[in-house]
């Protein structure tokens, strides 16, 4: 097929316009004066600061809890609800119910539950934070493991019914080994969104206790240094490796079952 | 099998039956549990507090009325709801003629360039958001990359203030939900037929009119599919208006959060949350409308 040579123009535009600002962050991640904006020469001084930031580091120890937590919760709990919507009901609002999360725009969501944890009067802190962010991590556990469930073939889950097995055992023996690597998708989409996740952890923690991102966003209102950059360059280079990881790992994972 | 009496089959069937029915409570009950805890009763409590007073220290006195909708009228607020909708939608315009013909480029190329050129756009995507807006302040401040390669190349005498207006407000926007408009977009274009196209030419058409009536036509749920994923996230955007804003062009999303937190207006708070879900609303009803039509 012929490609017109002016959709070149756009294409090339939408990649030089996504990284031309990550590309100039990085550089300055290794600028040796004082000015973010400013390059005067490469050292490594932002990141030597970095490490010692104690703020980062407590934001860090939080984030990954709330991750870690709210990611093994999503898990189960969407894992088991996908099953249940596949091959318990056939109510179209159930489904639509448990993909609401996902939709609702993250500011309606962080502001619901900070409604509601002052209407139960509970306390904010990493445990609010970490409810919270399981409910759009399971959101996504629960879809991710759907779609796989609907191609998946029935046959063997049938097999084991007939034969007498309850629910519970069909599920352990037949339905979870095919839908290991489904379940691990849908894992590492929930904690990959819960380590970035800003808007609901910024309604639902409290001062004492934030996480990175909310760590970073006081870091850039009040007042920039290259230590942002230096931070930011080291969180794209954990995402970057986790995208390509997790692509390999999938395709590993595809071509295995 | 077939010779077993009756009444085991009778048996077998209410005991399968009552396995089924606790395989249901199994199975749905927990997640179903936690989403009407942490999801429905959480929007159930926004939507009542819609209709009750403020305290005068903040919280909510349980006194009906329905001054909060009434305010919603004050041309202040109907600016800053307006005023979001407007830059919204000026950002998915943007996204989308940047995103079609970057989606349709993408969907020509060899297979195995179409895997890496997908993850290059969705990789910025995948790291945090607040650090993709922060690096377009590096980039646009006074002493900034942007503004100093101006300033070598002779093309102004003084930095520009480009932050802080809406046009950066926008190109945040553009550029955080991108990726977002492409994907729906790269799909719809790849499961085209190309002999459609084909035939359109065969038949006379030339390229523009093949792309208005047969191109764009068959891939339009994919682009209701792309704007609303940009749409709806931009419109209730309050970092993007912050950090690039300047503050200067509020919109709806940062009103909600000072009613919130700073006002501590809850019950007008939640009042402008409800707007913001009905337009979201109204949109989601018309992309499902019209993706059923297509």
């Amino acid at each position: 097929m012929r490609r017109p040579r002016l959709l070149y123009v756009p294409f090339w535009a939408s990649y030089v316009f996504l990284y031309t600002p990550i590309i100039v962050l990085i550089v300055m991640s290794f600028n040796s004066g004082d000015s973010p904006y400013v390059f005067e020469g490469f050292s490594l001084d932002w990141y030597g600061r970095l490490v010692r930031n104690a703020n980062i580091r407590e934001g860090l120890v939080n984030t990954l809890i709330v991750a870690v937590g709210s990611t093994a919760l999503a898990t189960v709990l969407g894992t088991l609800l996908a099953v249940g919507l596949a091959r318990h009901t056939r109510s179209r609002l159930l489904d639509a119910l448990s993909v609401l999360p996902a939709i609702l725009p993250d500011l309606v969501l962080g502001i619901g539950l900070l409604v509601f944890y002052a209407a139960v009067k509970m306390t904010l802190g990493l445990h609010s934070v970490l409810l919270a962010h399981t409910v759009f991590g399971m959101a996504f556990v629960t879809a991710v493991v759907r779609t796989r469930l609907t191609h998946a073939d029935t046959s063997l889950e049938e097999a084991s019914r007939d034969l007498g097995a309850p629910p519970l055992t069909t599920f352990l023996r037949i339905t979870l080994p095919q839908l290991a690597p489904g379940i691990l998708a849908g894992a590492l989409l929930a904690f990959t969104l819960s380590i970035d996740e800003f808007v609901i952890a910024f309604f639902t923690s409290a001062p004492t206790t934030p996480t990175l991102p909310i760590v970073i966003y006081s870091m850039v209102r009040f007042g920039i240094t290259p230590e942002v950059n230096a931070l930011a360059t080291v969180l794209l280079a954990v995402s970057f490796t986790a995208v390509i990881v997790t692509q390999r790992m999938t395709r590993l994972t595809e071509s295995l079952s | 099998m077939k010779s077993s009496t009756t009444a085991t089959g009778a048996s077998a069937t209410s005991r399968a039956r009552r396995s089924h029915a606790l395989g249901r409570l199994l199975f749905l009950g927990p997640g179903l549990l936690y989403l009407v805890a942490f999801v429905v009763v959480p929007l159930g409590l926004i939507v009542s507090y819609t209709v009750f007073r403020r305290g005068r220290f903040g919280g909510i006195v349980y006194e009906f009325t329905w001054e909060n909708f009434a305010r919603l009228d004050d041309s202040l607020y109907r600016d800053v709801v307006l005023g979001s909708l407007k830059l919204a939608a000026i950002a998915t315009l943007i996204a989308l003629l940047v995103g079609y013909p970057t989606a349709y480029l993408i969907a020509q190329l060899p297979k195995k360039w179409k895997t890496i050129a997908l993850v290059v756009i969705v990789m910025p995507f995948w790291t945090n958001f607040l650090v993709r807006i922060y690096a377009w302040v590096v980039l646009l401040s006074g002493p900034g990359l942007v503004n100093s390669a101006l300033l070598d190349l002779g093309l102004i005498d003084k930095p520009l203030e480009l932050l802080y207006n809406q046009g950066t407000v926008v190109t945040g926007l553009v550029y955080s939900y991108l990726p977002l408009m492409i994907l729906p977009l790269y799909a719809a274009i790849e499961k085209l037929d190309p002999q459609l196209r084909e035939a359109s030419a065969n038949l006379g058409a030339g390229p523009v009119r093949t792309f208005f009536s047969v191109t764009l036509p068959l891939t339009l749920p994919g682009v209701l599919t792309g704007s609303l994923f940009v749409f709806v996230p931009s419109f209730g955007n309050f970092i993007i208006p912050e950090l690039l804003g300047g503050g200067r062009s509020t919109m709806v999303g940062n009103v909600i959060r000072d009613q919130f937190l700073k006002a501590r207006d809850w019950p007008f708070g939640a009042t402008l949350t409800l707007a913001l879900l009905v337009v979201l609303i109204v949109l989601l009803l018309a992309q499902a409308w019209s993706s059923r039509r297509a």
